[in-house]
């Protein structure tokens, strides 16, 4: 019978697309990091320190991700600074 | 002109050791002369999948140190024709692989061998890096579960950088993904990684699916490589690898469940 109910369900989020997104995540972070030039982790770091005189942020709220075309090179900065209280 | 393949992985237990098997002994039939190398220092083990065990006497760092020459530490496989064995040694040194070491024994290899695959160790230190960073070729073996695809794309960021051909600047070595442990079941619903998905996080060739199989265990408790088992799923599966490896395109099998009736999918589970 479990198998009728589920065949009624609306799709649920299983746990292999759970299991791809996290990854995605993760490998374009670790891809970027490793290359990337040798300054964007301290780069990172004082970004995340100028934020915090001014706002109270979390270790993720910077996000970095840096992409080449050609012999163009774009390093786009996500700064997230979380719910309104 | 002889080819030097490594079988990588990043992490542990995801088939290394039988995929080199399975490889080589499948390159050998083909009638490839193939000499596979074990590279995984103090935890030698492609010995006992080869079934070679009891014949070993000399080994790599035996060479490597002048101790015994190539001849006599490579063992012939007796099932096989053209195929050949260099075990690892079971020394706690670290530093018994040197870079100067490997490649003199890799330069012997290569004037009698049409390939030699090299069996990587688990991890990212010496013995892996040396199996890696003299090859041409690399199959790099992925289990379809979270760990195991991030460790083999760290390992991917190291073969297109920390390799001989990387520090020369000349094109980064060709890299093919082999998933190991597939279970079509588990995919359909929902509780395992697809090959797709992989191959899209991965970004690189398929050469093959080898399915979750009791053949393996059972090749491996008779240290027989599971390509011999014409019969088994796995033992096909790694068959069509090889060849898809020599160029032959060939259809990917057992990625997909018996399709179910109507009564099948609503009466699942």
């Amino acid at each position: 019978m479990k198998g009728i109910i589920d065949y009624f369900r609306s799709p649920r989020q299983t746990s292999a697309k759970v299991a791809k997104e996290r990854l995605q995540v993760i490998v374009a972070r670790e891809r970027s990091s490793r290359s990337g030039p040798d300054y964007l982790p301290a780069l990172h770091k004082e970004l995340l320190e100028v934020i915090r005189k001014y706002v109270q942020v979390g270790d993720d709220a910077v996000q970095m991700n840096l992409e080449s075309e050609g012999d163009c090179e774009v390093l786009e900065v996500n700064i997230t600074l979380g719910d309104k209280q | 002109m002889s080819r030097i393949v490594v079988i990588t992985s990043g992490k542990g237990g995801v088939g290394k050791t039988t995929t080199s098997a399975a490889i080589a002994t499948g390159l050998a039939q083909e009638g490839h002369k193939t000499a596979v190398v074990d590279f995984d220092v103090g935890l030698r083990n492609l010995d006992l999948i080869m079934g070679c065990e009891r014949r070993v006497v000399y080994d790599f760092v035996n060479v490597i140190n002048g101790d015994a020459n190539l001849r006599q530490a490579l063992i012939k496989d007796k099932r096989t024709e053209n195929l050949y064995i260099l075990p690892a040694s079971q020394t706690r040194d670290k530093d018994a692989l040197t870079q100067e070491g490997v490649q003199a024994v890799l330069d012997e290899l290569s004037k009698e061998f049409d390939y030699i695959i090299c069996d990587s160790p688990a991890g990212i230190e010496r013995g892996a890096l040396m199996a890696a960073y003299f090859a041409d070729e690399a199959i790099v073996v992925t289990n379809p579960e979270v760990s195991s695809v991030r460790d083999s794309d760290r390992m991917l960021g190291i073969l297109s950088s920390k390799t001989r051909r990387a520090e020369q600047g000349e094109d980064p070595l060709p890299a093919h993904l082999l998933i190991t442990r597939y279970s079509a079941d588990r995919v359909e619903k929902g509780e395992m990684l697809s090959v797709e998905d992989v191959q899209e996080i991965l970004s690189i060739g398929m050469l093959g699916v080898i399915p979750e199989s009791q053949a393996v265990l059972n090749a491996s408790n008779a240290g027989m490589p599971v390509v011999l088992d014409k019969e088994s799923d796995a033992g096909q599966a790694y068959r069509d690898a090889v060849a898809r490896f020599l160029g032959e395109e060939r259809p990917h099998r057992f990625i997909t469940t018996q399709k179910k009736g109507i009564f099948g999918r609503l009466f699942r589970g």
